[in-house]
């Protein structure tokens, strides 16, 4: 794929005195705000997702601060479930689900493709109007009444008997929906319509097929839960009875269509992750990827057999034994093109010559932390032993793992490993692994006890609990503040090289293969001074080394 | 799938814009307007079960007439082809799954 | 510098095939920055708009599979709620929607043939067509609140216009009234689509009498044209599946 950069000379300019770049061409407010560069919109979404992901860790932390005792004697018991709430669809909504495609999607997917910008640029910042006012509708409802239904929003609690504000964040979740769906489309297209001369569909990154992937569980899943919630928001007002079974209306029906979004929606958070993960396994190991068609089609593959499986969130709801059987054998499916991930990222390692810098940290902390909330799932998959799990610690615990464990820890290896790309700026090695570290720890000792308490039994979404789960719950309230830390290490870390770090002016300072590491850094406005030209497939490795010392390359 | 992507894939190269000849597009709204007639007609006789079934197929071939005419489907490109397909397959998904649940519910 | 970012590669494969050699820097005015040529442009807009048709298709679907829910649920009292409703009416609009689903193509003909007076006159066309629709909706509407047939308190409360059926059957009323929700629910959704598809046909009528439309360049007209055409389809299934219900027991009490 190493189109310009091997056959031309990398950059000949000693000292360059004024280089323009995206971030400094134009340094006004009406710049970024009217910015149609889909560099400067990651840059905006990695503003205000950091913004919402504070926020969400805030109600987590006071979540952890509740739990430390068995009794609910810090908050009341509503105050709790509305936190818990706003805990789960801030972070759902505004994070794990933008997070990924927002921030890292918008910067490196045009560059990856040697694009000069997204398909539609203009709907790109669209997206990001509708998300941030979808976002801070929803705060200024939390803020003025709240809701605590869960961020299911199961009927016919929410749609009959809760006091809450249910119809106004069913809305805003409404608006925040077109959100993704505008940027899955437009990812969608830019794959079609705007790779370079010579990327084929199969010398993409791994990064582009799992966006593609995603997108299209964007595109095909979001409608749906829209005019969910919208029904939702009208039974609110009108009172028409549509999910109450009292007047003839299935509240299963809600949660069928709920999670036919829902489901997908996860693979929405962790399918972009593991395409980070697939570009830093890579780059890292300084290898090709381990079948690379097999990668790429697993995320096609999860993409699909997501949308067959929602029933398994409903084992206890009341469907029909027969369709849970199906969703439970369904389900189990999944674990197929999963497995052939994480199986293909191990075997590139293999004979690799391994790199242990910050973001390969975070690519060894995703394998074991997404591997054991995946196996876990597997445990919830099962239909009898789902009955005992079910709306206990331990599905809190699996999903944890697989969205913190997995979506933030690649998040956050990604964020380190394209940071210098972003802003020319490297972060100190040394914090930036400690923090790492930190994560590991910290994300163990939370919620790994969560695995063992609810295993005993301990239910989901109550303020207080028996006394003999104190122990454990403490465990996971003091990993919670060293997870806080961990986290706010990364960050300082990154924030502080803004304006302290090493500058970065190479264009490669990994050394890895992929088209966005073929222009400047930072890269100029239109992303390449000449449409580059593609001639061979992602991550030749071999070929960008040969001849050079292949192994041990520091 | 890799293959001509902003390569055209018609004849004369760079814009194909299809101009349908007039009368193909008279041609169909008289048989949109028939149809219409149609289900208005079916729908008065009492066919049992079947009332919904030929409405459903009335209804299925006028819209399949727009989209491959008025839409110009029958002209676009394959991708065009494969979104309308997936469109309706992820429609039947939901269809398919949610009532597998209400259809077997007196399975016991 | 922009100018040397526009600057393609000597031969790049794709853009051999057409346009004079020439044709590299003397942009067509309507061709967005960020695109090689028209044909990648076009390809972009025809792409993106069907991606948000399926969309649009999995959000009517979602009322779609309510309602098909609730129809297997209650038969019965769907199909004589259904009967209450006014088929000359749903019928009336069918027609006109259908007329402007032609107009509209004639429109995009227009488009094609670079005509700039059929655009104009077909344009206009189709928008009055859409008000007429909304219009005879508006009546529809009325009349249904009149009748007492809105979801709500005084929902079947005046005799005269309940079919002897609920009079007979007044467990069946709370059911009738889920299917006046989703007639309401899904002909209002429709209907602020048409109201959308309204104002974006007033505004495509005003690049038209721009004479922005020519036959190698209206995107725009044809795209607008898709979205009209798709709530055109939504109709198509919309009026046999809700007015059509029970329209054999020939009891119109509505």
């Amino acid at each position: 794929m190493s189109a310009q950069a091997v056959a031309a000379p990398r950059e000949k300019v000693a000292a360059p005195e004024h280089r323009e770049t995206y971030l400094n061409h134009d340094y006004s407010w009406k710049s970024w705000l009217f910015t149609v560069d889909h560099k400067r919109i990651g840059i905006l979404y990695l503003l205000t997702v950091a913004f919402f992901v504070a926020i969400g860790g805030l109600f987590a932390m006071m979540i952890r601060a509740e739990l430390l005792t068995p009794k609910g004697d810090m908050l009341e018991a509503e105050t709790y479930n509305k936190i818990f709430t706003m805990h789960g669809a801030v972070m759902i909504f505004f994070f794990l689900i933008p997070g990924v495609p927002g921030v890292l999607g918008n910067f490196v997917l045009p560059l990856m493709i040697g694009a000069r910008d997204v398909a539609f640029p203009k709907i790109n910042l669209l997206s990001w109007y509708i998300f941030v006012t979808g976002g801070l509708l929803t705060l200024f409802v939390a803020a003025t009444g709240g809701v605590d239904t869960g961020w299911t929003f199961y009927a016919p609690y929410s749609s009959t008997y809760s006091n809450t504000r249910v119809a106004e964040t069913a809305i805003m979740v409404f608006i925040t929906g077109f959100s993704s769906i505008l940027t899955g489309l437009n990812f969608l297209v830019t794959v079609h319509t705007m790779r370079a001369p010579g990327m084929t569909w199969f010398r993409l990154p791994l990064f582009v097929w799992s966006a593609y992937a995603t997108s299209l569980i964007n595109v095909l899943a979001t409608p749906v839960l829209a005019i969910t919630v919208l029904l939702l928001a009208l039974e609110r007002i009108f009172h028409i009875g549509i999910f109450d079974p009292r007047v003839g209306g299935d509240p299963i029906l809600f949660e069928h269509m709920f999670w036919f979004y829902s489901h997908p929606a996860v693979y929405i958070m962790i399918l972009p992750a593991m395409g980070v993960i697939s570009e830093l396994v890579a780059a890292f190991s300084r290898k090709r990827i381990f079948g690379y068609s097999f990668v790429a089609f697993s995320s096609l593959a999860i993409a699909v057999l997501g949308f067959l499986v929602w029933g398994h969130h409903m084992f206890v709801s009341g469907q029909s034994a027969y369709a849970g059987l199906v969703f439970s054998v369904l389900t189990v499916l999944i674990a197929v093109p999963t497995a052939v991930k994480i199986f293909n990222w191990t075997a590139t390692l293999y004979q690799g010559s391994v790199e242990f810098a910050t973001p390969f940290l975070y690519v060894l902390a995703f394998f074991g932390l997404f591997l054991i909330g995946g196996v876990t799932g597997l445990f919830l998959a099962a239909m009898g032993l789902d009955i005992h799990m079910h709306d206990n610690y331990f599905v809190v615990s699996h999903f944890h793992y697989v969205m913190v464990g997995g979506m933030v820890t690649a998040f956050f290896g990604g964020l380190h490993y394209w940071w210098p790309k972003m802003f020319g700026r490297m972060y100190n090695e040394a914090a930036g692994k400690l923090a790492a570290l930190v994560i590991f720890v910290g994300f163990n000792l939370t919620f790994f006890p969560q695995f063992i308490v609810g295993y005993m039994g301990m239910p989901r979404r109550y303020h207080a609990y028996a006394p003999e789960f104190q122990t454990l719950n403490v465990l996971s309230s003091g990993g919670a503040v060293i997870l806080g830390a961990g986290y706010l290490l990364a960050a300082l870390n990154l924030i502080w090289s803004l304006k302290f770090g090493k500058v970065v002016t190479e264009r490669n300072p990994w050394g890895a293969t992929g088209l966005e590491w073929e222009t400047q850094t930072p890269p100029i406005p239109h992303n390449f001074e000449v449409t580059p030209r593609v001639t061979q497939e992602a991550y030749a490795y071999h070929e960008m080394y040969s001849g050079k010392e292949a192994h041990g390359v520091h | 799938m890799s293959q001509h992507e902003h390569g055209s894939g018609q004849a004369h190269g760079g814009h194909h814009v299809h101009v349908v000849p007039l009368s193909l597009y008279f041609g169909i709204i008289t048989v949109l307007f028939v149809l219409t007639a149609a289900t208005v007609i079916t729908a008065k006789m009492d066919l049992g079960a079947y009332n919904t079934v030929v409405a459903l197929v009335i209804a299925i071939t006028k819209a399949t007439l727009v989209v491959l005419y008025f839409m110009h489907v029958r002209w676009s490109k394959k991708l065009v082809w494969i979104m309308v397909g997936s469109s309706l397959v992820w429609f039947s998904i939901l269809i398919a799954f949610t009532m597998q649940d209400y259809l077997s519910r007196g399975w016991g | 510098m922009s100018t040397s970012t526009h600057a393609a590669p000597v031969a790049v494969p794709q853009q051999a095939g057409h346009g004079a050699p020439g044709h590299g820097h003397g942009h067509h005015p309507g061709l967005a920055h960020h695109f090689d040529d028209l044909e990648q442009q076009r390809d972009s807009a025809v792409y993106g708009m069907w991606a948000f048709l399926a969309q649009e298709v999995m959000f009517f679907g979602g009322l779609f599979i309510a309602y098909i829910v609730y129809r297997n649920l209650y038969p019965e009292a769907f199909a004589h709620a259904s009967n209450l409703l006014n088929v000359p009416l749903g019928a009336t609009n069918t027609a006109v929607l259908l007329a402007s689903s032609l107009t509209m193509a004639l429109a995009v003909r227009g488009g094609a043939t670079g005509s700039k007076p059929t655009q104009l006159i077909m344009l206009l066309a189709t928008i009055a067509f859409g008000l007429t629709f909304l219009v005879v909706k508006y009546f529809e509407y009325a009349e249904k609140f009149e009748h007492h047939l809105v979801p709500g308190p005084t929902f079947m409360s005046d005799p005269a216009h309940v079919s002897p059926f609920f009079t007979a059957h007044p467990e069946e009323i709370p059911h009738a009234r889920i299917f006046f929700f989703l007639y309401f629910a899904m002909t209002g959704v429709h209907a602020a689509h048409m109201l959308v598809g309204a104002g974006l046909m007033a505004w495509i009528f005003l690049r038209a009498k721009k004479g922005e439309f020519v036959p190698e360049h209206h995107d725009a007209l044809e795209m607008s044209g898709l979205y009209w055409h798709f709530v055109d389809i939504v109709w198509i299934f919309l009026f046999p599946m809700i007015y059509l219900l029970g329209y054999h027991f020939g009891d119109h009490h509505g």
